[in-house]
């Protein structure tokens, strides 16, 4: 270390401030739920989303996610005009998705409904089943499936498992039982979902990933435009759901809703596993455990290797960490597993907020907080308004977040780690790792670097060595 | 072949010589053609984001608000309040309760806190439809708070993103009208010499600042700029300018007419894109004072900073020579600009394209287009592949939904939208617009992509 290092302050919570709350969201920490639905259509192959609704949702969705993928994503509108939304959007549904049937020739289109179908009480599944009843028989005919995601109704997460619950509800099919296994990662990023193909399959296991985007937004340069980039679970594989001989869903806080593991329980009597998020030690160990047992074999010998270089790393760099704190924000069930990692790592997550409310986000740090710890402090419902006043009060080491927060790091001093959605203000986003010991480690070398760089940066001699 | 959808096949056409029919456009877009436009809402936004030291309050559910947060470039010398994002965040019981009391909650909490010079409120596609009256609560808050609050009528469904534009032009009278009454009635409202207003010119990565300090040195003072590193005490003085200079006509005309119509102030098109047209906007505002002087002082300026630009840009020149272009922008305007500043740089428009272009607008493109220009209105992804591809173009214009589709078919590209962080306006803009193209088209990366012209089986150059 450059200086020694000071001992830890004593952590205490910040004084209640003199500000008012607002009830305005200034600066939300949260994307509309269309946008989550929109993203599981494209881990679908063949999978084409289509908005029921304005056109400027189609359009600054697709902006959004193209800035933090650096993809193609084309998303559909029906385009409601005053006409439509006075007499209903039944012609303009059916004229759209017959326009993307004929240009986009898609295996699937995933109709997510948005605030303005949704208020003006569209009945889209019917009308759905009426266009299937007309068009079904024709050649090549798409699985259509429809998620309800009116903005007004939480987050970019609640639609993003709105979409995962629409399919599994629309397409999956009982059977003699297989032995794939029904994965359902949650909104995690394109590198994670291929790297969770290969856990299963170095335990021989073979998952269908629902949705996985790791090819769909993260692929290669094409020598022909495709209307639909390749990649994604196929609708045969979403059909056999549930014949599958277990589902496994990753989130504490998807856990304590409804959720795509427990509609193939009780449709298929599908036997599910409810895990963390599994980033850093204990959560990763709980997955490779469960691997293990459903697969009856034993952790691969790689997979053992990278526990043991996580943890060899965990050593090597505990004395830069030990007593750091951390404010993270962002999609809930993320920063729950970010949150366990940390507490693993020697710093301390003061603050663990969301845009979402869930009504569980304490619940859940407490449960991956240990025993002889005070779990963070959970905020639901936080802007970054908000969330900046918290960061000063705190004056935390670290955030961990999106980019949105750029300008409270910026303002504050704080070096911002990036995970989550959006990043659009680094590379690579669609590549930054998270999930497993090897994805635990590139977080882990992030955190570390970040805390070495301001050190480096902010001391006088400028040392090259340390 | 680029896929059309039947109901498009006017909206696109080909320069070939024969005489054409006017290319249609102005409508809705087709239902499922993946347009690039956005909406009403994104059309209000856009004009009225600039104004700094207003609170922009987007009433509705969160999704408007946060996608449309602090995404632009557009510079503030002062206070930077607009680049918060505002919103009342309606949930499931507002919707059906209606928003109305919570918008008077949010607006007088927000007005209280950060003290803005204005506020615009945005209606956004659920407010009608549940039932708010936004205008009866910004009167009220108006009253009581003491300061203007504007209702912005944007609901995304109703029209396209030239409706949008509209309403923001009528939100910007309302401020403009009742300082104009105001100064009339105390006997102020005398025309200001040498004045003008920038209509349309956003103050993207300091374009605004450039352009001012041209006039500037020529003699003509720029009261207000609408909307670029704008105040509202500017815009309530504008009022009083000798002349109106539209740069983003598609979005301003609208705006020009009106203050034309109540104010008696004239208005001229002008576009800072591109060396000739730069200067003919300079040529323009010193012909309409009619003072020799200035003519003089504009001649002397384009001489100045020719002399210095027109070396390094032949030097970009030799670099670009016969290369091929697409160009897809929002407003047709800035297409025409376009073409011409490739055109000083070697570089052919094979295809051209606007979301909002008008029939004059298309014909005037379709006459200083080369013979083989593709040229489109409302285009979609496939498209524009289909396009790229049939055009042999090396280069793509355009703003970030059109990026990829480059990228992936291995053609250069160069952001000429509002998030870019690179002034491309004036004198100077032009360099950094070479030097721009030059950068992505001349890059070593396109040899290796399999669809290049240029590469061997082997995968060297042949």
């Amino acid at each position: 270390m450059i200086t020694p290092p000071a001992l830890p302050e004593p952590v205490m919570a910040p004084t209640a401030s003199e500000e008012p709350s607002f009830e305005a969201a200034r600066n939300a920490c949260k994307l509309c739920s269309p946008l989550g639905a929109a993203l599981v259509f494209r881990g679908v192959r063949g999978g084409m989303p289509f908005l029921h609704g304005s056109q400027g949702c189609a359009t600054y969705i697709r902006r959004y996610l193209i800035s933090h993928y650096r993809e193609p994503v084309d998303i559909a509108s029906s385009n409601f005009s005053e006409e439509t939304a006075v007499f209903g959007g039944a012609v303009i549904l059916e004229k759209g998705l017959e326009n993307v049937r004929r240009l986009y020739k898609p295996e699937l289109i995933g109709v997510a409904t948005t605030c303005l179908s949704e208020t003006i009480g569209e009945d889209v599944p019917g009308l759905l089943k009426t266009y299937i009843g007309k068009h079904s028989r024709e050649k090549d005919f798409p699985a259509l499936v429809h998620a309800s995601t009116p903005s007004y109704r939480g987050t970019h997460m609640d639609g993003f498992h709105a979409a995962v619950m629409a399919l599994v509800s629309a397409l999956a099919q009982g059977g003699p039982r297989g032995n794939r296994i029904a994965v359902f990662p949650g909104m995690v990023s394109a590198a994670d979902l291929r790297r969770l193909r290969g856990i299963f399959s170095d335990f021989g296991l073979s998952p269908i990933l629902t949705p996985d985007y790791g090819d769909s937004l993260d692929g290669p340069v094409w020598e022909e435009y495709r209307p639909i980039a390749d990649g994604g679970t196929p609708v045969e594989d979403l059909r056999a759901l549930g014949q599958t001989a277990a589902s496994i869903q990753f989130g504490r806080i998807l856990a304590g809703q409804a959720g795509p593991g427990d509609l193939l329980l009780e449709r298929f009597q599908v036997p599910r596993y409810k895990l963390g998020l599994p980033i850093g030690l204990r959560e990763t160990d709980w997955l490779y455990d469960t691997l293990a047992a459903l697969s009856g074999r034993a952790i691969p010998a790689d997979r053992q290797r990278e526990r043991g270089r996580l943890l060899d790393a965990l050593v090597d760099g505990h004395k830069y960490l030990q007593g750091r704190r951390a404010i993270l924000y962002g999609e809930e069930d993320l920063v729950v597993g970010l949150a366990s990692f940390l507490m693993e790592t020697g710093v301390r997550p003061v603050l663990c907020a969301s845009g979402s409310r869930s009504g569980r986000l304490a619940e859940a740090l407490r449960a991956v907080t240990p025993p002889d710890q005070e779990p963070p402090e959970a905020c639901e419902g936080a802007d970054f308004a908000e969330l900046e006043k918290a960061a000063a009060e705190w004056k935390p080491d670290l955030l961990l977040g999106n980019s949105k927060g750029y300008r409270m790091a910026r303002r504050l001093g704080i070096p911002l780690i990036r995970v989550g959605f959006p990043v659009h203000d680094r590379f690579g986003a669609a590549r930054l790792r998270h999930l497993g010991y090897d994805g635990a480690l590139e977080l882990y070398d992030r955190l570390v670097n970040a805390v070495m760089e301001r050190a480096q940066d902010t001391n006088p001699t400028g040392y090259s060595y340390l | 072949m680029a896929a059309i959808l039947p109901e498009r096949k006017d909206q696109v056409q080909r320069k070939d010589g024969q005489a054409a029919p006017d290319l249609a456009c102005g409508r809705a877009s087709a239902a499922g053609s993946v347009s690039q436009r956005a909406c009403v809402f994104c059309g209000s936004r856009v004009v009225l984001y600039p104004i700094a030291d207003a609170l922009h309050l987007v009433h509705g559910p969160i999704g408007c608000a946060v996608y449309t947060w602090d995404i632009r470039g557009s510079l503030s010398s002062g206070p930077e309040l607009h680049r918060n994002s505002f919103c009342t965040d309606l949930q499931e019981r507002d919707v059906i309760h209606g928003g109305e009391k919570k918008l008077y909650r949010c607006l007088t909490e927000l007005i209280r806190h950060y003290r803005p010079a204005a506020a615009f409120v945005y209606a956004t596609c659920i407010v009608g439809i549940i039932g708010d009256d936004v205008a009866a609560v910004c009167r009220r808050v108006a009253a009581e708070q003491g300061l203007a609050v504007i209702p912005v009528h944007s609901e995304g469904f109703k029209g396209t993103k030239k409706d949008g534009y509209r309403a923001a032009c009528d939100a910007l009278m309302q401020i403009i009208r009742p300082a104009a009454d105001a100064a009339r009635a105390a006997g102020e409202g005398g025309t200001l010499p040498f004045s003008i207003n920038l209509l349309g010119e956003f103050n993207i990565a300091g374009e605004t600042w450039i352009m001012r300090e041209y006039f500037k040195r020529i003699g003509v003072e720029a009261i207000a700029t609408l909307t670029g590193d704008g105040r509202v005490a500017d815009i309530r003085r504008s009022h009083r300018a000798a002349l109106n200079l539209v740069q983003c006509s598609g979005s301003m005309t609208y705006l020009a007419k009106q203050m034309e119509e109540e104010y008696g102030i004239p208005f001229k098109r002008i576009s800072c894109f591109g060396i000739e047209d730069m200067a003919q906007a300079l040529y323009d505002a010193a012909d309409f004072f009619g003072d020799p002087a200035m003519d003089v002082r504009a001649r002397d300026l384009v001489r100045e900073e020719l002399s210095e630009l027109l070396p390094l840009l032949q030097e970009y020149r030799r670099r670009l020579e016969g290369r091929r272009a697409a160009i897809y922008v929002g407003g047709a305007f800035k297409a025409f600009s376009l073409v011409r500043a490739l055109r000083m740089l070697g570089m052919k428009t094979v295809l051209v394209g606007s979301q909002t272009g008008n029939p004059d607008d298309y014909r005037q493109l379709r006459e200083l287009c080369d013979e083989g220009t593709v040229i489109v209105d409302d285009t979609n992804p496939l498209e524009l592949s289909g396009f790229l591809r049939e055009q042999e173009v090396d280069l793509m214009i355009g703003g970030v939904k059109e990026r990829p589709i480059a990228y992936k078919m291995g053609v250069g590209f160069c952001d000429h939208n509002h998030e870019r962080k690179i002034p491309l306006a004036g004198f100077i803009g032009m360099l950094n617009f070479a030097r721009e193209v030059d950068n992505s088209v001349n890059s070593p990366v396109w040899q290796f992509m399999p669809g290049h012209r240029n590469v061997s089986h082997s995968g060297g150059i042949v």
